[in-house]
């Protein structure tokens, strides 16, 4: 059973004059992976960080339109409400350097204040940092700081971290563009095991990541969606000539 | 062509030479001043010296108790008062660096900075010594709070400024509201420079006489009382010093050693703290 988690209709978002999300509609459904692609500055990314209220946080960021995750309007709830509904994974990674690896998965729930047992708390990091395929790596250096780690194993902590929230979806911005080869691997390994509990939506610059993670692929040019389909159809037949051209590298 | 290059190479080796030897000259005053004030001042210090009252005119002996005690308190009730307003406003010029009250609010730190001293003495007389009708060591500290405001201030700004966004970014993507981003995230990841700037705010201040002479003014007994006028560790060097009595002249000297080893440990302290508390990004 597919159903819509999150929606978008005729949606648009401004840097003060720059309109740089164009009456964007699409509706992206539940446990799958959707690859965000497109040139630099196509809105993209600023379409992602839209998605959990993050867009707002830069002054002179403004938006319009119908933004839903599933039936409630995101830019009429509570910002907290969404952002831990909808978690994010940053392009670099970003543990909290003043705390350790444990307090860095469950860092949504220390910071926030939220009261959990002891037990549930270490019952969650494992399972966080299971799904996040950074448990047998760590399980013996939970309390060093998190930023020991490798920068592969450090994106890991940030998405455990995301994980740890149970969030309905989660965004990621370029998650693997400062990462080298192996760990890059590791982490797209990751998507097809979290797609099966969460919905995934990924911004990457990168075609052939898009092709090899993704079961749907937006492709965003000039702040226009210009196509959205089945990512096995959008690279083999695609629709829009502006993507034939982008995904054959006449521009980029 | 060789004899060029020779050339180059001895100005290179002579300038070398020059910023070597200027950085060794610069080392020579404070230690010239260091080693002077111990001959000076550690045989002054004693247990006696530090657990007694002044001794009247024509009795030997007698300490600065007064003194430590005195600057203690005064200090301490400065910290109280500008510490936490100097860590705020940090945070507002840090978070809010192109908004007009940012602007003007840095201007003002800037010139506060510029303030003499003692025209912030007389401008606190004017405010709290005159209303109250009378020397105190509570308006002592707000003089000496005043000093230590753009310190603090600027120090936490600049620390919290080279925090990288991404850490803030990454708190609030977590639904962490704002203010408990600011105390659990960016507050402890800036822990050490915000501390060394305090300590080194205070260093500044345990020394500063003039905003003293006519807030605190010097009391030559014992007191504790806020509301009545006290010593300090500078205000007892100053009176003592000026003074045409040979044991008071001793006291003033141990007073001085007193004041320069606990800058100096100051100091020290904040350079350890930082080494060893800073968080590595």
């Amino acid at each position: 059973m597919e159903h819509t988690v999150v929606s978008a209709s005729k949606f648009n978002a401004w840097f003060g004059d720059n309109h740089v999300v164009k009456d964007v509609s699409i509706k992206i459904e539940k446990n799958q992976v959707i690859a965000v692609m497109g040139p630099s500055g196509c809105g993209k990314t600023t379409f992602l960080r839209c998605i959990n209220r993050m867009h707002e946080l830069i002054p002179g960021a403004t938006a319009k339109g119908s933004l839903k995750l599933y039936a409630d309007e995101i830019y009429t709830m509570n910002p907290i409400y969404v952002r831990y509904k909808i978690g994010m994974v940053f392009q670099r990674p970003n543990p909290f350097p003043n705390l350790s690896i444990y307090d860095n998965v469950v860092a949504g729930y220390k910071l926030n204040g939220l009261k959990v047992a002891k037990a549930e708390m270490d019952n969650i990091v494992e399972k966080s940092l299971t799904s996040a395929a950074l448990w047998n790596e760590v399980k013996d250096s939970l309390h060093k700081k998190g930023t020991f780690l490798s920068g592969g194993q450090q994106q890991r902590l940030c998405i455990a971290r995301a994980i740890a929230m149970e969030p309905e979806v989660i965004l990621f911005d370029e998650p693997t563009s400062a990462l080298d080869p192996i760990s890059t691997s590791s982490v797209e390994q990751l998507f097809h095991e979290l797609k099966a509990n969460y919905t995934l939506i990924i911004v990457t610059h990168n075609m052939q990541q898009a092709a090899r993670v993704s079961d749907k692929t937006a492709f965003f040019y000039l702040g226009e969606l210009v196509e959205f389909d089945e990512t096995k159809q959008m690279f083999t037949a695609p629709k829009d000539n502006r993507t034939q051209n982008y995904i054959t590298g006449r521009f980029s | 062509m060789d004899a060029r290059i020779g050339i180059r190479n001895t100005k290179s080796v002579l300038f070398k030479g020059l910023i070597i030897f200027l950085a060794f000259i610069i080392t020579i005053p404070l230690i010239i001043i260091l080693l002077y004030i111990i001959k000076q001042g550690v045989l002054q210090v004693n247990w006696h010296f530090l657990t007694n009252v002044p001794a009247p005119v024509g009795e030997t002996g007698g300490g600065i108790s007064n003194a430590l005690v005195g600057s203690l308190i005064i200090v301490t009730m400065s910290s109280i008062i500008a510490i936490p307003v100097g860590i705020l406003a940090g945070i507002y010029l840090s978070e809010n660096p192109h908004t007009k009250l940012a602007y003007y609010s840095g201007l003002c730190v800037d010139i506060l900075q510029g303030v003499p001293s003692i025209v912030v003495g007389i401008v606190v007389y004017f405010w709290v010594v005159k209303p109250l009708g009378t020397f105190s060591a509570i308006s002592g500290s707000i003089a000496l709070a005043i000093m230590m405001l753009p310190i603090v201030i600027r120090s936490t700004e600049q620390t919290l400024k080279l925090l990288p966004d991404t850490l803030k970014e990454a708190a609030l993507s977590l639904g962490v509201p704002y203010h408990r981003v600011i105390l659990k995230v960016i507050i402890p990841c800036g822990f050490a420079g915000i501390l060394s700037g305090i300590m080194l705010s205070v260093a500044r201040i345990a020394g500063e006489t003039a905003p003293l002479l006519f807030t605190a003014f010097g009391n030559p007994y014992l007191s504790t009382a806020i509301t009545k006028p006290m010593q300090s560790l500078p205000l007892l060097i100053f009176n003592y010093a000026t003074s045409p009595y040979d044991d008071w002249h001793n006291l003033a000297w141990g007073a001085s050693f007193i004041l320069l080893m606990f800058v100096l440990l100051l100091n020290i302290f904040t350079k350890l703290i930082t080494r060893k508390w800073n968080i590595q990004l």
